[in-house]
């Protein structure tokens, strides 16, 4: 079926199966390859994308889900040739090894911010839940998510 | 998913199936009718489907029926669509005044993304037997309200859930809305959770809600999930609160009576033994 | 020729420096392999087994091959020509069993593949594979090393019936002697249960074959992109000379991706065949089904002492569970642990055996710290329970034991030669850091209320920079190549192939050191063998530790030949080089780097003797391992209804030599610290008696989460290693060993008062809260 959508500010219109993942759909119709797939189950997070004003895993839904709704996904975030403040953030406190999760680490930290503004390092753990990291232990990216909310 | 079955999918993606997207209430009643499979916020069913464990033909989104997704009041009682997500409730003022528990049992499950996105009706349709929701329903005595192309029914939250992933939604059916009632003065509650630390699901939940007058306890009700195939109502030991007992007392054997669960997250003496535990607890909290 | 080369005096090494790799990550436009799309590319999806022991009656693919968009299915007779999936392992009397990259008559784990597909799409490979129809005869399975190893289990390859890959002894000193003298003996079975090392991108292969020129290139996330070609090369009859390996981004690895896997040479093969590029990639069921496994030991130690607590010798068995084949380590894990038994202390009597079982498993390989992390948790435990019985404190036993700082090079019982020590300054400022007399007065207040509160030490030593060639299956050296380019720029390539670790900016930390250019004119290269010189790869804490010597002497190479330039330019003998420009001491007058770049290009005119251009390639062969230590030190409570541990205070300090960036070497201990905390409370590989895989996805295999995860009071001493120039030990896998014996020792601590002398990892909830009730299970 066909579905219109915008993607970081652009509009498209494409014709997709109503079982193509948002994942796939965006990695593979859209060509933004900055989100990524880390399992199938709904519990890693590196999908993570902002539908409208909220963060959902890619993973779990279908593109035709999405239809007339606005997405944001990491290549969207940075304007005007700068890094979103939760990007610099996560440069400047090592808040990544990897990277790979690290897409949907920072959509998690922005929902995280945009919501709650002066977390605690316990609400940033909290905000964060739904993100795996296998490399950094959450320390630096508790730190990222500190230093972005001085911001 | 609680279960651990041998032939799962390697991969991710679903069998083909049809999709349609209703405006009202109404024509996805006539879909669900005709065998449509309602798809809520999709936080189960979806992962179901990418294990081939779920395979419907025909998929009927209830996203775009603004009617499922309002949280009312009326006259004391506070009526939740389907199409409520958790983050609704988790922000909702109402709720947080006038049926606290359910604030903060929402903010136990999943996690933040989920919370965006799942949705009350498609959890407690699913009943996954390691859901943290029906504790909390069971506790507050809520009322799920169920629609079809026929008519209407309401069902209590107690007879609603039958068994692991069974409910009483029959075919054509649909789960419109659940009811609770909003807190009396002087009620308490409190929902106490055992994580299961791979999934974030409910190894043991136990919901408790309680109503003090007059220095007594008039009224108490407790919900447990995780232990057994369904959550229950563990009446024995509310009977014992209202009697005047200790937490401690109340909770003693209080799943001595279900057959259990085991699994590789906890054996079946675990679960029984923390579902005193996390009653006690969920008592001691909704009493302080 | 003009140049932009910015001169700089200010050293980076040893400064916290934001990684140059990362705007890349942030902004989403790195490429993993999944992100590679080429032309006309199909996509494989792999059939594989649901037994974990089944012979294959008969495979018929015809309704699969028939699918609209299918290319080819494959069958294991299709590829029995291909080479087998290599051991790279060598020990004396090993049993190799043939794998074949496709399942031949019979499978031998859950996962094992069977058959392959290929189309225009994935999800059409996807509805195909479920087309393929498989007949098995389901045969009896054996998971558990020590049953396997029992007369009449079920034979996972029927050739040997016993189970037993290999047996390996090894003495050092005399054991059985220092037994005899000992007053008391320790004894004390001790597991590391099998792990799966969840490397957040799975594995995924894209194959490119040119069939106009006849050479492959094959992508794939990978440590080890130059041993991958070779051993590729011989598996598909390929001359390596027209195979390219590209280890493009890497999402994680730790030690998952130091191996050949079955995939990349079938996706190399099939896109030999079909003529056109085909991508696999892993999905995460996939990845725990058939992704290496790490630990999986049952281990029986025995530690001998004097009244005094005088470590006199420890006696070890160790029963590796190796799964159904070897992959490219598998067998060679455990003997690193032998190499490590002796841990910090002095003691000269080690008699070690290993017992190598095969199971109906996916084989266990390196995952981070690979047998060293067995063996401390064995020896650090073991030495706790010893200063039980002895009644004395854990730290006093330890300081008892370690190894004087005069005594290095220190050479160990099983045949290491320690470079660099002070074993006590770590625990003496981690002591410090945590307040350890005070935690334990308010231990004791604790207790007085009843509540179970514990204090536990692990003071680790490990073997890094691996390593001497001799001492590994496939060169232990490591490569770079500098080259600054006419224009004054420079660029690094290593041999090394990082994969999150950082050296995109330590590297060039160091080459901008060293050249006096600012790091902003360095590139660091890696990861494709068409690029970078041979090289072994990123693992085994060796990336800085040999990649970073290699650089190095690369960079002393290269600043001899600037200086010849300069010279010649300045018309004068006395030419030195610092800053990025070439002084005359005597006059004072100066040409900087892209001046001589510039002419040693040019080449109108050449110092006597000398070769055109910038560019240097060494080799490093490395003289010893390096040797990093560190204490760790865990506060636990656990809480007695229930069984749950908290992790109260963890403080470590580490060891490592000296620094390039302290900011990489802290995230490097925290996630170590997380890996070695999912290992000691969450994590565990569990297959059931017929072979299948409980924790088979991430719902059901707890990997550490953000609020499972302490707040790690990371320190360090710096004991600079003199094995290489740079001093540095190694850090990727400190935090993993460094661990989960401290907080095994911790919560054995605080259920010291009901008697509790030893626990089993994960320390899950209900473990020990039947430990508590007194029901074991």
């Amino acid at each position: 079926m066909k579905i219109s959508v915008r993607i970081n500010g652009s509009s498209r219109e494409d014709e997709v199966e109503p079982r193509l993942l948002l994942i796939h759909y965006l990695r593979e119709v859209a060509g933004l390859t900055g989100s990524h797939i880390g399992c199938e189950t709904s519990i890693c997070g590196a999908c993570t994308v902002m539908l409208e004003d909220k963060a959902v895993k890619s993973c779990a839904m279908f593109a035709v889900q999405a239809d007339g709704r606005e997405i944001t996904t990491i290549e969207g975030l940075a304007s005007n040739g700068s890094f979103h403040p939760v990007q610099e953030a996560f440069w400047n406190e090592h808040g990544l090894q990897c990277g790979f999760c690290t897409p949907g680490m920072i959509i998690a930290v922005k929902q995280l911010l945009d919501r709650n503004p002066n977390p605690t390092d316990e609400e940033i753990r909290h905000g964060i839940e739904g993100n795996v990291c296998r490399c950094t232990g959450y320390q630096h990216i508790v730190n990222a998510a500190k230093a972005a909310a001085k911001v | 998913m609680a279960d651990n079955q041998r032939e799962r999918e390697l991969a991710m993606i679903t069998q083909e199936f049809n999709y349609s997207r209703p405006g009202s209430l109404a024509e996805a009643l006539k879909l669900i009718a005709d065998g449509g499979k309602p798809l809520a916020g999709g936080m189960s069913l979806v992962p179901m489907m990418k294990l081939r464990l779920a395979v419907p033909e025909h998929l009927v989104d209830l996203g775009r029926i603004a009617d499922l997704a309002t949280i009312t009041e009326d006259g004391g009682k506070i009526r939740i669509g389907a199409m409520v997500t958790y983050y609704a409730i988790e922000s909702s003022p109402l709720l947080a005044a006038k049926c606290p528990l359910m604030v903060t049992a929402v903010h136990q499950i999943g996690d933040v993304q989920v919370r965006n996105v799942g949705t009350i009706g498609g959890s407690i349709a699913h009943a996954d037997p390691a859901a943290d929701w029906p504790a909390s329903l069971l506790a507050l005595e809520a009322i799920v309200h169920i629609q079809s192309a026929g008519g209407t029914r309401d069902v209590p939250m107690e007879e609603f859930l039958v068994d692991t992933f069974t409910t009483a939604l029959e075919p054509g059916e649909l789960l419109a809305a659940i009811s609770v009632n909003a807190d009396p003065a002087g009620a308490g509650s409190s929902y106490q959770k055992l994580v299961q630390p791979a999934s974030g699901f409910a190894i043991v939940g136990a919901a408790a809600h309680v109503v003090r007058g007059g220095g007594t306890v008039t009224k108490c009700r407790i919900g447990i999930t995780g232990v057994s195939g369904s959550a229950f109502r563990a009446k024995e030991a509310e009977a014992a609160i209202e009697a005047g007992k200790t937490p401690a007392e109340a909770v003693k054997g209080i799943a001595s009576g279900v057959d259990a669960n085991s699994d590789i997250h906890a054996s079946a003496e675990y679960r029984k033994a923390m579902a005193e535990v996390y009653a006690r607890r969920a008592l001691e909290s909704a009493l302080a | 020729m003009a140049t932009t080369t910015v001169a700089k005096t200010e050293k980076l090494v040893g400064k916290r420096i934001r990684r140059r790799e990362d705007p890349r990550l942030i902004t989403g436009t790195a490429t993993y392999v999944d992100d590679i799309k080429l032309p006309g590319m199909l996509h494989a999806m792999i059939v594989r087994s649901p037994y974990g022991a089944a012979r294959i009656k008969g495979i018929d693919t015809s309704a699969a091959s028939k699918l609209p968009g299918v290319t080819a299915v494959y069958v294991g007779k299709d590829v029995v020509d291909v080479g087998p999936v290599p051991c790279g392992a060598s020990l004396p009397g090993l049993k190799v069993p043939h794998h074949h990259i496709l399942a031949q008559d019979r499978v031998y784990f859950v996962g094992h593949p069977v058959a392959v597909v290929i189309a225009s799409d994935k999800y059409i490979a996807k509805d195909a594979a479920d087309l393929v129809e498989i007949d098995y005869e389901p045969l009896p399975a054996v998971t558990d090393p020590e049953k396997a190893m029992t007369a009449g289990a079920p034979a996972v390859h029927p050739e040997w019936p016993d189970n037993l890959a290999f047996t390996y002894h090894q003495d050092g000193g005399d054991a059985d002697k220092a037994f005899a003298e000992a007053d008391v003996v320790v004894k004390q079975r001790i597991t590391s249960q099998r792990l799966i090392p969840t490397a957040m991108e799975c594995r995924g292969v894209v194959a490119d074959y040119s069939t106009g020129d006849k050479a492959l290139t094959i992508y794939s996330s990978t440590q080890i992109p130059h041993l991958l070609r070779t051993l590729l090369a011989l598996m598909l009859s390929q001359p390596e000379n027209k195979l390219r390996v590209v280890a493009p981004e890497v999402g994680g690895g730790f030690g998952s991706k130091l191996n050949v896997y079955a995939e990349e040479a079938l996706m190399g093969w099939a896109a030999m065949r079909i003529g056109k590029p085909v991508k696999w990639i892993e999905s995460r069921r996939e990845n725990y089904m058939c992704t290496i496994h790490g630990r999986g030991h049952v281990d029986y130690y025995e530690i001998a002492a004097k009244k005094d607590g005088t470590i006199l010798g420890l006696k070890v068995k160790i029963i590796q569970d190796l799964g159904a084949y070897h992959q490219l380590l598998t067998p060679a894990i455990p003997t690193l642990s032998v190499l490590m038994l002796p841990g910090l202390y002095k003691f000269q009597n080690v008699k070690a055996e290993i017992a190598g079982v095969f199971t109906n498993a996916v084989p266990t390989d390196a995952y981070r710290g690979a047998g060293r992390p067995e063996a401390t948790h064995g020896i650090e435990r073991i030495v706790d329970m010893l200063a039980v019985e002895l009644k004395m404190d854990p730290v006093e036993i330890r300081t008892k034991n370690f190894i004087g700082n005069d005594e290095f090079p220190f050479k160990t019982a099983t045949g290491l030669e320690y470079d660099s020590g002070n074993y006590a300054l770590p625990l003496k400022k981690a002591m410090e850091i945590i307040d350890y007399a005070g935690a334990r007065r308010e231990q004791a207040e604790a207790r007085k209320q009843g509540r179970l509160v514990g204090i536990g030490i692990s003071t680790y030593g490990e073997i890094c920079a691996f390593g001497p060639s001799p001492a590994t299956p496939a060169g232990g050296w490591e490569s770079a190549l500098v080259e600054v380019d006419p224009t004054g720029k420079v660029t690094v390539y290593t041999g090394s192939c990082h994969h999150g670790q950082g050296e995109e900016t330590t590297f060039a930390q160091i080459a901008a050191d060293e050249l006096g250019v600012s790091i902003e004119d360095v590139v660091v290269g890696r990861g494709d063998t068409s690029r970078i010189p041979y090289g072994i790869g990123t693992f085994g804490s060796r990336g800085t530790a040999v990649g970073g010597p290699a650089l190095y002497y690369a960079l002393q190479q290269l600043k001899e030949k600037i200086k010849k330039f300069g010279a010649m330019m300045l018309d004068s003998p006395e030419v030195e080089f610092a800053n990025g420009e070439c002084v005359c001491t005597k006059s004072g007058k100066t040409v900087g780097l892209g001046a001589i770049a510039g002419a040693s290009y040019r080449a109108m005119k050449l110092p006597a003797g000398e070769t055109p251009g910038l560019s240097v390639t060494y080799f490093w062969e490395p003289p010893n391992f390096a040797f990093p230590f560190g204490a760790h030190i865990a506060i636990t409570e656990v809480d007695r209804d229930t069984g749950h541990v908290s992790v109260k205070r963890y403080v470590c300090v580490d060891d490592c030599g000296n620094i390039i960036n302290p900011l990489l070497v802290d995230g490097q201990v925290h996630g170590g610290v997380a890996q070695g905390l999912g290992q000691a409370l969450y994590e565990h590989a569990i297959y059931d008696d017929n072979g299948q895989l409980l924790s088979g996805e991430l719902m059901d295999y707890a990997v550490p989460r953000s609020t499972m995860m302490p707040w790690v009071e990371s320190s360090h001493t710096v004991t600079p290693s003199p094995v290489n120039p740079l001093g540095v030990k190694g850090v990727g896998e400190a935090g993993t060993i460094g661990c989960s014996p401290a907080v095994v020792n911790s919560v054995v601590d605080a259920l010291s008062t009901l008697g509790v002398k030893h626990l089993d990892m994960p320390l899950t909830s209900e473990k020990i809260w039947r430990t508590i009730n007194g029901s074991a299970n």
